[in-house]
């Protein structure tokens, strides 16, 4: 088996205790995500009059909030939304920026310039900033959060994707292919862009934490996810509201966030140490 | 050399420009109308059409811009807020220097905790205290720095009841805030000391100190230190923006009146011209840091100096 480039892989990958263990959080994040209706012991947003503001018991494992909802079951139906943001935002980010990236890196000249230039003014305001005057524009939501990181994180992708490409599209086999008569189109995707997909998956996972991290603030300050979504970063702000009465709101979901990023952090360790030894 | 601060300082300007176009055609690309904002529905057409006028709105959007843009530039002044009606120059006044202190006494804590930090775990690579140093950074780097903010809270406000959870007037309210953007901030800066000592510890340069028979102190702060150091200071100084964006959050937290909590505010008041201010200074404040820590690494690096040179002609 392990004389296959798969079977080398998964051999090493085996071995690298950091993939491994980030490897097995992620796992258990999309499984609880997928599973969330048989997991959580109650639906998210199901109240229970009597039982407000209880404190961690052995029926609600991490408390009751203002209406009595239970807490794990908000906490394990928030996976779904943190899934969902890390895939729909690096689908945009990714999309943006392979393309941006591919079309400087490619052709050169004036269109590099002027792409280029835009991912430098994106660059020079930071982040944070950024997002919020885009919020500003689109609206308050989950979805308007994601784009709104998105087009902040993309630019990072392009600058990668543009060096791999200048670097990429000089050698031999791309000679062959103009050669043989091949549309440039079908060069950059057929025949480029394979060839990056190792430094792409390393820089995904890279960037994955900042994703997820941002659009949480974002909800946090109430301009991403609305009541009654059990949006963990929404879950933290409405604990700050309460973290005289009860302390238990503000730690779990935030426990749950700090969990994912350090499986992505490590997955993407691990990754770079096994995909790319180049990068980073 | 002069050649090449002129090319990068023009290139800021044009980078600001930028943004300020930027920051003002996606204010006016916001759904709804700013009247609306500013008078309720029921207000007569007459009425809205003489607040049109009077906030210059009935123009054409470039006259607009150009009209935004030349008042900032020649009179620093940055409109009037179309929601609480104030000069922006007032309310930025207020709040800037609270920022200022903020901002500064994070930075200034980062730099006492962190540096030393980061030469320990470089000096004493691999050891038990470098893996504990570098494990709890890398922790670190996972936690968002608003649940920061909600933990130490918690602990320090909630249960041992030490720190006061708002408020800004006295000495005590700041140590929490200051605390959890430092706990934020300092791993990066860990991480960053310790990889560039690393990286000056195994340069020629050193090996020839060894070589000739210099004590091991005069190498580490004759030579790995000062070219270590250089980077270190450089990278700080352009990390100063992030440091300022992040404060929002903390402002945010415990109600420290400052440019980040107005900005947030603005933003849920879709008060436009305040965000538009905000965005623009916090931008210029980015650029420019940018601009000097490209200057500083020139002026005490050598190195760099030829190099900037050569690439400017």
């Amino acid at each position: 088996m392990s004389d296959t480039p798969a079977g080398l892989f998964l051999s090493r990958s085996l071995k690298n205790v950091n993939f491994m263990i980030g490897f097995i959080i992620l796992l258990s994040i999309v499984l609880t995500a997928v599973f969330a209706p048989s997991i959580a012991p109650f639906n998210y947003d199901e109240p229970h009059k009597a039982d407000r503001f209880t404190a961690p018991n052995s029926t609600y494992w991490f408390g009751t909030d203002d209406f009595g909802r239970d807490q794990f079951s908000r906490v394990v139906y928030g996976a779904r939304i943190t899934l969902q943001v890390a895939i729909v935002g690096t689908l945009i980010q990714v999309l943006l920026g392979v393309t941006v990236g591919l079309l400087c890196g490619f052709y050169g000249g004036a269109i590099d310039r002027i792409l280029m230039y835009l991912t430098d003014v994106t660059w020079c305001v930071p982040g944070t900033v950024l997002a919020l005057a885009v919020v500003t524009v689109l609206g308050k939501s989950l979805m308007n959060s994601i784009i709104a990181i998105s087009l902040v994180n993309w630019a990072g992708y392009a600058r990668v994707v543009r060096a791999k490409t200048m670097s990429l599209k000089n050698m031999p086999f791309i000679e062959t292919a103009v050669a043989f008569g091949e549309r440039r189109p079908i060069i950059m995707l057929r025949y480029i862009l394979p060839n990056m997909v190792p430094a792409l998956i390393v820089l995904i996972s890279m960037n994955l934490p900042g994703t997820i991290l941002s659009t949480a603030t974002l909800s946090f300050l109430g301009l991403g996810s609305q009541p009654p979504s059990p949006d963990w970063g929404l879950a933290i702000s409405q604990g700050m509201t309460y973290v005289t009465r009860c302390v238990w709101l503000g730690v779990f979901p935030g426990l749950a966030l700090v969990y994912t990023v350090v499986g992505v952090n490590l997955l993407g360790e691990g990754l770079r140490d096994l995909l790319d030894p180049n990068i980073g | 050399m002069r050649t090449y601060y002129l090319k990068r300082l023009s290139m800021g300007a044009l980078l600001i420009f930028s943004v300020s176009i930027l920051v003002f055609s996606m204010m006016h690309m916001m759904p709804g109308d700013p009247i609306d904002l500013m008078v309720d529905r029921r207000v007569s057409q007459d009425r809205r059409d003489a607040l049109r006028k009077e906030y210059g709105l009935d123009r054409p959007l470039i006259t607009q811009y150009v009209d935004w843009a030349g008042k900032i530039l020649l009179h620093g002044d940055f409109g009037i807020a179309i929601r609480t009606k104030q000069p922006v120059n007032d309310q930025l006044s207020r709040r800037i220097p609270i920022s200022l202190k903020l901002c500064g006494l994070m930075f200034l804590f980062e730099l006492i905790i962190a540096v030393p930090l980061g030469l320990i775990c470089a000096y004493k690579k691999d050891s038990w205290i470098d893996r504990i140093i570098t494990n709890i950074s890398l922790v670190m780097t996972a936690v968002p720095n608003f649940w920061l903010c909600v933990i130490l809270i918690i602990i320090f406000s909630v249960k041992l009841k030490w720190l006061p959870i708002s408020g800004y007037e006295q000495a005590r309210n700041w140590v929490l805030p200051v605390a959890s953007g430092v706990l934020g901030g300092v791993s990066g800066t860990i991480r960053l000391t310790r990889s560039e000592t690393i990286d000056a510890m195994r340069q020629k340069y050193v090996v020839t100190a060894y070589a000739k028979g210099l004590p091991h102190r005069a190498v580490v702060v004759g030579h790995v230190l000062r070219n270590a150091l250089i980077l270190i200071t450089v990278l700080m100084c352009m990390s100063i923006p992030w440091l300022i964006s992040g404060a929002v959050i903390t402002e945010r937290m415990f109600g420290i009146p400052g440019m980040g909590h107005l900005l947030i505010n603005s933003i849920v008041m879709q008060d436009y011209s305040v965000v538009q201010a905000c965005v623009l200074i916090i931008t210029t404040l980015t650029v420019a840091f940018n601009i000097l820590g490209d200057i500083l690494i020139g002026l005490l690096d050598p190195r760099i100096r030829i190099a900037q040179t050569e690439g400017a002609q």
